[in-house]
Protein backbone atom coordinates (compact mmCIF):
# COMPACT_ATOMS: atom_id res chain seq x y z
CA UNK A 1 0.00 0.00 0.00
CA UNK A 2 2.94 2.48 0.85
CA UNK A 3 6.16 1.60 -1.24
CA UNK A 4 8.98 3.72 -0.24
CA UNK A 5 11.97 3.64 -2.48
CA UNK A 6 15.56 5.06 -2.19
CA UNK A 7 14.28 7.98 -0.36
CA UNK A 8 16.27 10.88 0.75
CA UNK A 9 15.34 14.14 2.02
CA UNK A 10 18.00 17.01 2.78
CA UNK A 11 17.86 20.12 4.99
CA UNK A 12 20.43 22.12 3.68
CA UNK A 13 23.36 20.05 3.23
CA UNK A 14 22.03 17.11 5.48
CA UNK A 15 20.66 14.60 5.09
CA UNK A 16 17.34 13.96 7.72
CA UNK A 17 16.13 10.76 5.41
CA UNK A 18 19.52 8.59 3.78
CA UNK A 19 18.27 6.12 1.39
CA UNK A 20 15.69 4.67 2.90
CA UNK A 21 13.30 1.69 1.48
CA UNK A 22 10.96 0.09 2.79
CA UNK A 23 6.98 -0.95 2.31
CA UNK A 24 3.95 -1.26 3.71
CA UNK A 25 1.34 -3.70 2.95
CA UNK A 26 -2.40 -3.44 3.00
CA UNK A 27 -4.45 -3.47 6.27
CA UNK A 28 -0.60 -3.42 8.45
CA UNK A 29 0.18 -1.60 11.37
CA UNK A 30 3.60 -0.43 11.21
CA UNK A 31 5.83 0.97 14.21
CA UNK A 32 8.10 3.70 13.22
CA UNK A 33 10.93 3.87 15.69
CA UNK A 34 14.04 5.79 16.13
CA UNK A 35 15.99 7.75 18.66
CA UNK A 36 15.14 11.41 18.56
CA UNK A 37 16.38 13.54 15.40
CA UNK A 38 16.12 9.80 13.32
CA UNK A 39 14.21 10.93 10.67
CA UNK A 40 10.65 9.99 11.56
CA UNK A 41 8.94 13.13 11.61
CA UNK A 42 10.91 13.97 7.81
CA UNK A 43 10.15 10.82 6.23
CA UNK A 44 6.26 11.19 7.51
CA UNK A 45 6.44 14.82 5.99
CA UNK A 46 7.43 12.93 2.66
CA UNK A 47 5.13 10.59 3.05
CA UNK A 48 2.36 13.15 3.33
CA UNK A 49 3.08 15.55 0.56
CA UNK A 50 4.59 18.08 2.79
CA UNK A 51 7.48 18.19 1.60
CA UNK A 52 8.72 16.54 -2.09
CA UNK A 53 11.50 14.23 -1.66
CA UNK A 54 15.63 15.07 -2.83
CA UNK A 55 15.63 11.72 -4.68
CA UNK A 56 14.04 8.02 -5.03
CA UNK A 57 10.11 7.81 -4.27
CA UNK A 58 6.77 7.11 -2.82
CA UNK A 59 3.89 5.60 -3.89
CA UNK A 60 0.48 5.10 -2.20
CA UNK A 61 -1.64 2.53 -3.43
CA UNK A 62 0.52 2.55 -6.83
CA UNK A 63 0.11 6.55 -7.19
CA UNK A 64 3.58 8.78 -6.81
CA UNK A 65 3.02 11.51 -3.91
CA UNK A 66 4.59 13.97 -5.97
CA UNK A 67 2.81 13.42 -9.42
CA UNK A 68 -0.65 12.77 -7.88
CA UNK A 69 -0.22 14.47 -5.10
CA UNK A 70 -4.11 14.91 -4.70
CA UNK A 71 -5.02 12.08 -5.15
CA UNK A 72 -2.62 10.51 -2.62
CA UNK A 73 -3.58 13.31 -0.14
CA UNK A 74 -7.07 12.28 -0.18
CA UNK A 75 -6.11 8.92 0.80
CA UNK A 76 -4.48 9.79 3.72
CA UNK A 77 -4.78 10.82 7.51
CA UNK A 78 -2.52 12.47 9.72
CA UNK A 79 -1.43 13.14 12.20
CA UNK A 80 1.18 15.25 12.58
CA UNK A 81 3.62 15.66 15.48
CA UNK A 82 3.13 18.42 18.21
CA UNK A 83 -1.08 18.23 17.14
CA UNK A 84 -1.45 21.56 15.82
CA UNK A 85 -4.73 22.77 16.07
CA UNK A 86 -6.95 25.93 15.74
CA UNK A 87 -7.25 26.75 19.45
CA UNK A 88 -9.49 29.63 18.64
CA UNK A 89 -12.35 27.08 17.32
CA UNK A 90 -14.43 24.67 19.29
CA UNK A 91 -14.40 20.93 19.28
CA UNK A 92 -17.24 20.92 16.75
CA UNK A 93 -16.45 23.59 14.56
CA UNK A 94 -12.99 22.59 14.14
CA UNK A 95 -14.04 19.59 13.19
CA UNK A 96 -16.67 20.57 10.76
CA UNK A 97 -13.73 23.10 9.40
CA UNK A 98 -11.46 19.85 8.49
CA UNK A 99 -14.63 18.32 6.77
CA UNK A 100 -15.00 21.09 4.74
CA UNK A 101 -11.78 21.67 3.52
CA UNK A 102 -11.62 17.82 3.29
CA UNK A 103 -15.06 18.18 1.00
CA UNK A 104 -16.55 15.23 2.35
CA UNK A 105 -20.16 15.85 0.87
CA UNK A 106 -22.23 18.37 3.12
CA UNK A 107 -24.36 15.46 3.47
CA UNK A 108 -21.83 13.17 4.96
CA UNK A 109 -20.58 15.58 7.20
CA UNK A 110 -22.74 14.85 10.20
CA UNK A 111 -22.32 11.53 10.40
CA UNK A 112 -18.59 11.41 9.95
CA UNK A 113 -17.96 13.57 12.78
CA UNK A 114 -21.01 11.99 15.64
CA UNK A 115 -18.77 8.66 13.84
CA UNK A 116 -15.65 10.38 14.62
CA UNK A 117 -16.15 11.76 17.99
CA UNK A 118 -17.63 8.94 19.37
CA UNK A 119 -14.59 6.63 18.71
CA UNK A 120 -12.59 9.50 20.44
CA UNK A 121 -14.51 9.66 23.16
CA UNK A 122 -15.17 13.44 22.18
CA UNK A 123 -19.34 13.72 23.19
CA UNK A 124 -18.70 15.65 26.04
CA UNK A 125 -16.35 18.16 24.51
CA UNK A 126 -18.24 19.41 21.47
CA UNK A 127 -18.74 22.97 21.94
CA UNK A 128 -15.39 23.73 24.56
CA UNK A 129 -12.85 26.11 22.51
CA UNK A 130 -9.77 23.54 21.57
CA UNK A 131 -7.59 25.69 23.79
CA UNK A 132 -9.34 25.49 26.65
CA UNK A 133 -8.75 20.59 25.90
CA UNK A 134 -6.29 19.40 28.09
CA UNK A 135 -3.72 17.89 25.89
CA UNK A 136 -5.04 14.11 25.92
CA UNK A 137 -8.37 15.29 24.82
CA UNK A 138 -6.11 17.22 21.61
CA UNK A 139 -4.72 14.49 21.20
CA UNK A 140 -8.14 13.00 20.65
CA UNK A 141 -8.96 15.91 18.35
CA UNK A 142 -5.91 15.26 16.47
CA UNK A 143 -6.78 11.27 15.67
CA UNK A 144 -10.25 12.69 14.93
CA UNK A 145 -9.80 14.71 12.52
CA UNK A 146 -7.13 11.99 10.76
CA UNK A 147 -9.89 9.87 10.68
CA UNK A 148 -12.81 12.27 9.50
CA UNK A 149 -12.49 11.36 5.76
CA UNK A 150 -11.88 7.28 6.50
CA UNK A 151 -9.23 7.15 4.67
CA UNK A 152 -7.42 4.01 3.86
CA UNK A 153 -3.74 5.18 4.99
CA UNK A 154 -2.84 6.59 8.60
CA UNK A 155 0.07 8.52 9.20
CA UNK A 156 0.49 9.27 13.07
CA UNK A 157 3.45 10.73 14.33
CA UNK A 158 3.49 9.65 17.66
CA UNK A 159 0.02 9.13 18.51
CA UNK A 160 0.01 8.53 22.04
CA UNK A 161 2.22 11.13 23.44
CA UNK A 162 0.81 13.21 26.51
CA UNK A 163 -1.55 10.63 27.07
CA UNK A 164 -2.66 8.91 30.38
CA UNK A 165 -2.34 5.41 30.69
CA UNK A 166 -5.67 4.52 30.82
CA UNK A 167 -6.02 6.85 27.38
CA UNK A 168 -2.74 5.24 25.92
CA UNK A 169 -4.23 1.96 26.12
CA UNK A 170 -7.89 3.08 24.56
CA UNK A 171 -6.04 4.69 21.56
CA UNK A 172 -3.81 1.58 21.05
CA UNK A 173 -7.15 -0.70 21.18
CA UNK A 174 -8.97 2.17 18.49
CA UNK A 175 -5.25 1.67 16.44
CA UNK A 176 -5.29 -1.78 16.70
CA UNK A 177 -8.79 -1.99 15.56
CA UNK A 178 -8.60 0.59 12.36
CA UNK A 179 -5.89 -1.35 11.08
CA UNK A 180 -7.64 -4.43 10.31
CA UNK A 181 -8.93 -2.05 7.53
CA UNK A 182 -6.43 0.33 7.32
CA UNK A 183 -2.85 1.24 6.33
CA UNK A 184 -1.57 2.63 9.05
CA UNK A 185 2.52 3.74 10.08
CA UNK A 186 2.70 4.96 13.40
CA UNK A 187 6.15 6.73 15.15
CA UNK A 188 7.09 6.36 18.82
CA UNK A 189 9.82 5.96 21.37
CA UNK A 190 7.89 3.77 23.63
CA UNK A 191 8.96 0.20 22.51
CA UNK A 192 5.87 -2.24 24.75
CA UNK A 193 3.58 0.40 22.32
CA UNK A 194 5.07 -1.34 19.40
CA UNK A 195 4.93 -5.10 20.75
CA UNK A 196 1.74 -4.06 21.86
CA UNK A 197 -0.18 -2.93 18.56
CA UNK A 198 2.50 -3.51 15.47
CA UNK A 199 2.37 -5.95 13.19
CA UNK A 200 5.75 -5.04 11.70
CA UNK A 201 8.65 -2.74 13.32
CA UNK A 202 11.31 -0.37 11.01
CA UNK A 203 13.69 0.87 13.45
CA UNK A 204 15.50 4.05 11.37
CA UNK A 205 19.09 6.01 13.25
CA UNK A 206 20.26 8.88 11.72
CA UNK A 207 18.32 9.18 8.71
CA UNK A 208 18.98 5.30 7.75
CA UNK A 209 17.38 1.96 7.66
CA UNK A 210 18.72 -0.01 10.06
CA UNK A 211 16.38 -2.87 11.03
CA UNK A 212 12.68 -4.01 9.59
CA UNK A 213 11.13 -7.25 10.33
CA UNK A 214 8.38 -8.71 12.66
CA UNK A 215 8.93 -7.72 16.72
CA UNK A 216 9.55 -11.61 16.72
CA UNK A 217 11.52 -11.36 14.12
CA UNK A 218 13.67 -8.95 15.04
CA UNK A 219 14.11 -10.30 18.65
CA UNK A 220 15.15 -13.32 16.81
CA UNK A 221 17.69 -11.83 14.49
CA UNK A 222 19.47 -9.76 16.70
CA UNK A 223 19.46 -11.64 20.00
CA UNK A 224 22.51 -12.81 21.52
CA UNK A 225 22.15 -16.18 23.02
CA UNK A 226 19.61 -16.52 25.80
CA UNK A 227 21.52 -16.24 29.12
CA UNK A 228 20.47 -18.35 32.20
CA UNK A 229 21.25 -17.09 35.51
CA UNK A 230 21.64 -19.49 38.02
CA UNK A 231 22.06 -19.88 42.14
CA UNK A 232 22.83 -23.00 43.87
CA UNK A 233 23.55 -23.86 47.37
CA UNK A 234 26.41 -26.59 48.44
CA UNK A 235 27.60 -26.74 44.92
CA UNK A 236 31.19 -27.65 45.03
CA UNK A 237 33.83 -26.33 43.18
CA UNK A 238 33.65 -28.25 39.66
CA UNK A 239 30.28 -27.52 39.54
CA UNK A 240 31.25 -25.41 36.37
CA UNK A 241 31.87 -28.30 34.51
CA UNK A 242 29.23 -30.58 35.93
CA UNK A 243 27.34 -27.71 33.93
CA UNK A 244 28.86 -27.22 30.92
CA UNK A 245 28.47 -31.21 30.13
CA UNK A 246 25.13 -30.59 29.75
CA UNK A 247 23.54 -30.56 26.31
CA UNK A 248 22.73 -27.22 24.88
CA UNK A 249 24.82 -25.58 27.71
CA UNK A 250 28.08 -23.48 25.39
CA UNK A 251 29.62 -21.66 28.04
CA UNK A 252 29.67 -21.25 32.13
CA UNK A 253 30.60 -18.32 33.92
CA UNK A 254 30.69 -18.61 37.82
CA UNK A 255 29.98 -14.83 39.28
CA UNK A 256 30.77 -13.33 42.32
CA UNK A 257 27.96 -13.63 44.77
CA UNK A 258 28.49 -12.45 48.95
CA UNK A 259 26.14 -15.26 50.39
CA UNK A 260 28.11 -18.06 52.24
CA UNK A 261 28.32 -21.36 50.02
CA UNK A 262 26.00 -19.63 47.45
CA UNK A 263 27.57 -20.03 43.75
CA UNK A 264 26.29 -17.98 41.10
CA UNK A 265 26.68 -19.13 37.10
CA UNK A 266 25.91 -17.45 33.66
CA UNK A 267 25.23 -19.88 31.81
CA UNK A 268 24.75 -18.96 27.64
CA UNK A 269 23.20 -21.79 25.65
CA UNK A 270 22.43 -21.79 22.13
CA UNK A 271 19.86 -20.01 20.44
CA UNK A 272 17.16 -22.49 20.01
CA UNK A 273 17.87 -24.75 23.55
CA UNK A 274 16.46 -24.58 26.23
CA UNK A 275 18.26 -26.53 28.87
CA UNK A 276 16.65 -25.51 31.94
CA UNK A 277 15.56 -29.12 32.77
CA UNK A 278 18.43 -30.78 32.56
CA UNK A 279 19.98 -28.30 34.76
CA UNK A 280 17.39 -28.34 37.54
CA UNK A 281 17.88 -32.21 37.44
CA UNK A 282 21.68 -32.22 38.10
CA UNK A 283 21.06 -29.95 41.07
CA UNK A 284 18.80 -32.66 42.19
CA UNK A 285 20.76 -35.52 41.30
CA UNK A 286 23.81 -33.46 42.90
CA UNK A 287 22.17 -32.40 46.28
CA UNK A 288 22.48 -28.86 45.39
CA UNK A 289 19.77 -26.40 46.42
CA UNK A 290 18.52 -24.43 43.41
CA UNK A 291 18.00 -20.85 44.71
CA UNK A 292 17.39 -19.19 41.60
CA UNK A 293 16.93 -19.90 37.83
CA UNK A 294 16.03 -17.00 35.23
CA UNK A 295 16.23 -17.27 31.20
CA UNK A 296 16.61 -13.86 29.70
CA UNK A 297 15.86 -13.18 26.06
CA UNK A 298 17.49 -9.85 24.67
CA UNK A 299 14.25 -7.25 25.01
CA UNK A 300 13.30 -4.92 21.82
CA UNK A 301 14.31 -2.67 24.18
CA UNK A 302 18.11 -3.94 24.17
CA UNK A 303 17.86 -4.41 20.26
CA UNK A 304 16.73 -1.13 20.29
CA UNK A 305 19.59 0.21 21.99
CA UNK A 306 22.32 -1.78 20.56
CA UNK A 307 20.93 -0.32 16.87
CA UNK A 308 20.95 3.21 17.80
CA UNK A 309 23.62 3.85 19.68
CA UNK A 310 24.33 7.76 19.32
CA UNK A 311 28.73 7.33 19.27
CA UNK A 312 28.15 4.60 16.54
CA UNK A 313 27.22 5.59 12.94
CA UNK A 314 24.04 4.11 12.02
CA UNK A 315 25.14 0.81 9.71
CA UNK A 316 22.17 0.07 6.95
CA UNK A 317 20.34 -3.12 7.34
CA UNK A 318 21.32 -5.13 4.67
CA UNK A 319 24.89 -5.18 6.44
CA UNK A 320 23.33 -5.86 9.34
CA UNK A 321 21.54 -9.01 8.24
CA UNK A 322 24.43 -10.24 5.82
CA UNK B 1 -10.36 26.87 -8.62
CA UNK B 2 -12.15 24.69 -5.47
CA UNK B 3 -14.71 27.07 -4.13
CA UNK B 4 -15.54 24.63 -1.35
CA UNK B 5 -11.88 25.03 -0.02
CA UNK B 6 -11.61 28.34 -1.02
CA UNK B 7 -14.74 29.26 1.28
CA UNK B 8 -13.79 26.43 4.06
CA UNK B 9 -10.33 28.77 4.41
CA UNK B 10 -12.39 31.87 3.87
CA UNK B 11 -14.69 31.34 7.15
CA UNK B 12 -11.88 30.29 9.06
CA UNK B 13 -9.75 33.23 8.22
CA UNK B 14 -12.66 35.94 8.91
CA UNK B 15 -13.91 33.85 12.04
CA UNK B 16 -9.96 34.00 13.37
CA UNK B 17 -10.15 38.12 12.35
CA UNK B 18 -13.31 38.79 14.22
CA UNK B 19 -12.22 36.43 17.39
CA UNK B 20 -9.48 38.64 18.10
CA UNK B 21 -9.42 42.26 18.78
CA UNK B 22 -7.48 42.29 15.46
CA UNK B 23 -10.25 43.02 13.01
CA UNK B 24 -11.81 45.82 15.51
CA UNK B 25 -8.37 47.18 16.27
CA UNK B 26 -7.51 47.91 12.83
CA UNK B 27 -10.69 49.06 11.25
CA UNK B 28 -11.06 51.32 14.66
CA UNK B 29 -7.51 52.55 13.55
CA UNK B 30 -7.98 53.14 9.89
CA UNK B 31 -11.22 55.07 10.83
CA UNK B 32 -9.69 56.96 13.63
CA UNK B 33 -7.07 58.49 10.80
CA UNK B 34 -8.95 59.07 8.01
CA UNK B 35 -11.45 60.55 10.10
CA UNK B 36 -9.04 62.88 11.32
CA UNK B 37 -7.50 63.86 7.84
CA UNK B 38 -10.94 64.41 6.52
CA UNK B 39 -12.30 66.29 9.51
CA UNK B 40 -8.99 68.30 9.43
CA UNK B 41 -9.40 69.56 6.04
CA UNK B 42 -12.97 70.43 6.79
CA UNK B 43 -12.20 73.08 9.11
CA UNK B 44 -8.73 74.24 8.10
CA UNK B 45 -9.59 74.87 4.21
CA UNK B 46 -13.59 75.30 5.26
CA UNK B 47 -14.37 73.13 2.01
CA UNK B 48 -15.48 69.92 1.96
CA UNK B 49 -13.98 67.49 -0.47
CA UNK B 50 -12.50 63.64 -0.44
CA UNK B 51 -8.83 65.09 -0.72
CA UNK B 52 -7.83 63.29 2.87
CA UNK B 53 -9.00 60.07 1.65
CA UNK B 54 -7.87 59.50 -1.67
CA UNK B 55 -4.48 61.61 -1.71
CA UNK B 56 -3.20 60.43 2.07
CA UNK B 57 -4.88 56.92 2.24
CA UNK B 58 -2.88 55.12 -1.17
CA UNK B 59 0.23 55.98 1.24
CA UNK B 60 -1.81 54.74 4.28
CA UNK B 61 -2.31 51.29 3.52
CA UNK B 62 1.20 50.67 2.53
CA UNK B 63 1.16 50.21 6.59
CA UNK B 64 -1.79 49.02 6.80
CA UNK B 65 -2.14 46.11 3.89
CA UNK B 66 0.91 44.21 5.46
CA UNK B 67 -0.96 44.65 8.90
CA UNK B 68 -4.27 42.93 7.89
CA UNK B 69 -2.30 40.07 6.13
CA UNK B 70 1.04 39.59 7.85
CA UNK B 71 -0.57 36.83 10.18
CA UNK B 72 -2.29 34.78 6.90
CA UNK B 73 0.13 32.44 6.67
CA UNK B 74 3.34 32.38 9.06
CA UNK B 75 1.29 32.01 12.09
CA UNK B 76 0.03 28.76 10.74
CA UNK B 77 3.70 28.02 9.66
CA UNK B 78 4.74 28.20 13.34
CA UNK B 79 1.77 26.84 14.80
CA UNK B 80 2.05 23.63 12.77
CA UNK B 81 -1.60 23.83 11.96
CA UNK B 82 0.00 24.97 7.82
CA UNK B 83 1.81 21.70 7.38
CA UNK B 84 -1.96 19.79 8.30
CA UNK B 85 -3.49 21.91 5.91
CA UNK B 86 -1.32 21.81 2.79
CA UNK B 87 -1.59 17.77 3.39
CA UNK B 88 -5.21 17.62 2.62
CA UNK B 89 -6.10 17.54 -1.15
CA UNK B 90 -6.20 20.82 -1.52
CA UNK B 91 -4.44 23.22 -4.22
CA UNK B 92 -2.05 25.85 -2.69
CA UNK B 93 -3.39 28.31 -5.10
CA UNK B 94 -7.08 27.83 -3.49
CA UNK B 95 -5.88 27.89 -0.04
CA UNK B 96 -3.62 31.49 -0.92
CA UNK B 97 -7.00 32.66 -2.64
CA UNK B 98 -8.95 31.49 0.67
CA UNK B 99 -6.80 33.64 2.50
CA UNK B 100 -6.62 36.98 0.23
CA UNK B 101 -10.39 36.79 0.12
CA UNK B 102 -10.64 37.17 3.87
CA UNK B 103 -8.37 39.96 3.99
CA UNK B 104 -10.05 41.51 1.45
CA UNK B 105 -13.19 41.31 2.49
CA UNK B 106 -12.15 43.07 6.01
CA UNK B 107 -10.09 45.76 3.79
CA UNK B 108 -13.43 46.37 1.99
CA UNK B 109 -15.43 46.51 5.18
CA UNK B 110 -12.91 49.13 6.53
CA UNK B 111 -13.51 51.37 3.55
CA UNK B 112 -17.46 50.82 3.41
CA UNK B 113 -17.18 52.57 6.69
CA UNK B 114 -15.61 55.77 5.83
CA UNK B 115 -18.91 55.98 2.88
CA UNK B 116 -19.66 58.09 6.43
CA UNK B 117 -17.38 60.76 4.96
CA UNK B 118 -18.37 61.92 1.24
CA UNK B 119 -22.06 61.12 2.75
CA UNK B 120 -21.45 64.30 4.62
CA UNK B 121 -19.68 66.04 1.61
CA UNK B 122 -22.99 64.52 -0.57
CA UNK B 123 -25.49 66.44 2.37
CA UNK B 124 -23.28 69.44 2.82
CA UNK B 125 -23.07 70.18 -0.98
CA UNK B 126 -22.92 68.78 -4.49
CA UNK B 127 -20.49 66.29 -4.66
CA UNK B 128 -18.88 64.88 -7.36
CA UNK B 129 -20.73 61.57 -7.04
CA UNK B 130 -18.64 60.07 -10.42
CA UNK B 131 -15.40 60.94 -8.86
CA UNK B 132 -16.06 60.13 -5.67
CA UNK B 133 -16.58 56.02 -7.10
CA UNK B 134 -14.02 56.54 -9.06
CA UNK B 135 -11.58 56.94 -6.14
CA UNK B 136 -13.06 54.14 -4.04
CA UNK B 137 -12.91 51.55 -6.97
CA UNK B 138 -8.92 52.66 -7.19
CA UNK B 139 -8.79 52.15 -3.42
CA UNK B 140 -10.48 48.99 -3.76
CA UNK B 141 -7.84 47.77 -6.35
CA UNK B 142 -5.18 49.68 -4.20
CA UNK B 143 -5.91 47.58 -1.68
CA UNK B 144 -6.10 44.72 -2.76
CA UNK B 145 -3.01 44.44 -4.84
CA UNK B 146 -0.64 45.62 -1.09
CA UNK B 147 -2.64 42.76 0.35
CA UNK B 148 -1.38 40.81 -1.93
CA UNK B 149 2.09 41.73 -1.30
CA UNK B 150 1.63 41.04 2.34
CA UNK B 151 0.17 37.54 1.68
CA UNK B 152 3.14 36.95 -0.27
CA UNK B 153 5.34 38.70 2.66
CA UNK B 154 3.29 36.16 5.36
CA UNK B 155 4.43 32.89 3.22
CA UNK B 156 7.69 33.72 3.01
CA UNK B 157 8.41 33.56 7.40
CA UNK B 158 7.12 31.87 10.55
CA UNK B 159 7.66 35.41 11.91
CA UNK B 160 4.91 38.44 11.37
CA UNK B 161 7.20 40.79 11.91
CA UNK B 162 9.44 40.28 9.63
CA UNK B 163 6.37 39.50 7.13
CA UNK B 164 4.91 42.87 7.90
CA UNK B 165 8.35 44.47 7.15
CA UNK B 166 8.92 42.81 4.15
CA UNK B 167 5.67 43.63 2.25
CA UNK B 168 5.59 46.68 3.47
CA UNK B 169 9.38 47.43 1.92
CA UNK B 170 8.47 45.95 -1.29
CA UNK B 171 4.63 47.96 -0.68
CA UNK B 172 6.11 51.40 -0.04
CA UNK B 173 9.12 50.44 -3.14
CA UNK B 174 6.00 50.20 -5.63
CA UNK B 175 3.82 53.12 -3.92
CA UNK B 176 7.17 56.06 -4.20
CA UNK B 177 8.22 54.52 -8.00
CA UNK B 178 5.99 57.03 -9.54
CA UNK B 179 8.03 60.03 -7.86
CA UNK B 180 11.24 58.22 -10.05
CA UNK B 181 9.68 60.12 -13.33
CA UNK B 182 11.10 63.27 -11.68
CA UNK B 183 14.76 62.53 -11.89
CA UNK B 184 14.80 59.67 -14.33
CA UNK B 185 15.23 60.14 -18.11
CA UNK B 186 12.12 59.83 -20.04
CA UNK B 187 12.06 56.72 -21.66
CA UNK B 188 12.82 54.42 -18.77
CA UNK B 189 10.75 57.07 -16.14
CA UNK B 190 8.02 55.88 -18.72
CA UNK B 191 8.28 52.29 -17.73
CA UNK B 192 8.83 52.97 -14.08
CA UNK B 193 6.50 54.71 -13.43
CA UNK B 194 4.13 52.08 -15.54
CA UNK B 195 5.38 49.87 -12.98
CA UNK B 196 4.06 51.69 -9.69
CA UNK B 197 1.00 51.09 -8.02
CA UNK B 198 0.41 55.11 -7.25
CA UNK B 199 0.68 55.84 -11.04
CA UNK B 200 -2.45 53.51 -11.73
CA UNK B 201 -4.31 54.31 -8.78
CA UNK B 202 -3.70 58.01 -9.59
CA UNK B 203 -5.27 57.22 -12.85
CA UNK B 204 -8.03 55.65 -12.07
CA UNK B 205 -9.09 58.40 -9.04
CA UNK B 206 -9.12 60.65 -11.65
CA UNK B 207 -12.62 59.16 -13.18
CA UNK B 208 -11.47 57.80 -16.17
CA UNK B 209 -11.85 54.14 -15.92
CA UNK B 210 -8.91 52.89 -18.37
CA UNK B 211 -8.98 49.35 -18.85
CA UNK B 212 -4.99 49.43 -18.86
CA UNK B 213 -4.72 50.19 -15.07
CA UNK B 214 -7.54 47.80 -13.91
CA UNK B 215 -5.76 44.95 -15.60
CA UNK B 216 -2.44 46.34 -14.05
CA UNK B 217 -4.02 45.99 -10.56
CA UNK B 218 -5.32 42.53 -11.42
CA UNK B 219 -2.10 41.29 -12.74
CA UNK B 220 -0.48 42.12 -10.03
CA UNK B 221 -2.43 40.70 -7.66
CA UNK B 222 -2.29 37.54 -9.28
CA UNK B 223 1.12 37.06 -9.96
CA UNK B 224 1.96 38.20 -6.13
CA UNK B 225 -0.26 35.65 -5.28
CA UNK B 226 1.01 32.83 -7.17
CA UNK B 227 4.42 33.87 -5.77
CA UNK B 228 2.71 33.35 -2.53
CA UNK B 229 1.51 30.00 -2.90
CA UNK B 230 4.92 28.84 -4.27
CA UNK B 231 6.22 30.45 -1.54
CA UNK B 232 3.79 28.74 0.90
CA UNK B 233 5.41 24.58 0.48
CA UNK B 234 7.95 23.97 -1.36
CA UNK B 235 5.81 21.74 -3.73
CA UNK B 236 5.83 21.88 -7.51
CA UNK B 237 2.16 21.88 -8.04
CA UNK B 238 0.45 24.63 -7.29
N1 LIG C 1 13.00 22.15 9.23
C1 LIG C 1 14.21 21.61 9.49
N2 LIG C 1 15.33 22.25 9.10
C2 LIG C 1 16.55 21.73 9.34
N3 LIG C 1 16.76 20.56 9.95
C3 LIG C 1 15.70 19.87 10.37
C4 LIG C 1 14.36 20.36 10.16
N4 LIG C 1 13.50 19.46 10.67
C5 LIG C 1 14.25 18.46 11.18
N5 LIG C 1 15.57 18.69 11.00
C6 LIG C 1 16.67 17.80 11.39
O1 LIG C 1 16.49 16.57 10.72
C7 LIG C 1 16.76 15.48 11.57
C8 LIG C 1 15.58 14.55 11.62
O2 LIG C 1 14.52 15.20 12.29
P1 LIG C 1 13.11 14.52 12.52
O3 LIG C 1 12.22 15.56 13.11
O4 LIG C 1 12.67 13.86 11.27
O5 LIG C 1 13.46 13.41 13.60
P2 LIG C 1 12.50 12.44 14.41
O6 LIG C 1 12.96 11.07 14.14
O7 LIG C 1 11.08 12.75 14.14
O8 LIG C 1 12.86 12.83 15.92
P3 LIG C 1 11.94 12.89 17.22
O9 LIG C 1 11.90 11.51 17.74
O10 LIG C 1 12.70 13.80 18.12
O11 LIG C 1 10.60 13.42 16.83
C9 LIG C 1 17.14 16.07 12.91
O12 LIG C 1 18.55 16.06 12.99
C10 LIG C 1 16.62 17.48 12.86
O13 LIG C 1 17.46 18.34 13.60
MG1 LIG D 1 9.53 13.39 15.24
Amino acid sequence: MIHIEHLKKYYGNFPAVDDISFDVARGEILGFLGPNGAGKTTTMKVITGFYPPNEGRITIDGRDVTEESLKTRAMIGYLPENTPLYHDLTVYEYLKHIADVRQIPNGEQKHRIRTMVEVTGLQHRLGQPISKLSKGFRQRVGLAQAMLHDPKVLVLDEPTIGLDPNQIVEIRDLIRKLGEEKTVILSTHILPEVQATCDRVVIIHQGKLVADGTPEQLQHRFQGRPVITLQVHGAPDDAGEKLLAIAGVETVDREQNSEANVKQFQIATGTTSDPRSDIFRLCVQQGWTLLGMTRRVESLESIFRQLTRRDEPAVPVEEVAA
Amino acid sequence: MNWSVIGAVWRREMRSYFANPTAYIVLAVFLLITGWFFTLNLFKENLAHLRSIFDILPFLLVVFAPAISMRLISEERKSGTLELLVTMPVRDFDVIFGKFLAAFVLYAVALVLTFVYPFTIIVLGDAPVGSIAAGYIGLLLLGAGYLGVGLLGSALTESQIVAFILSFAVSAALAVLVFAAIVIPPPLADIIQYLSTTYHFQNIARGVLDSRDVIYFLSLIFLVLLLASRAMTQRKFL
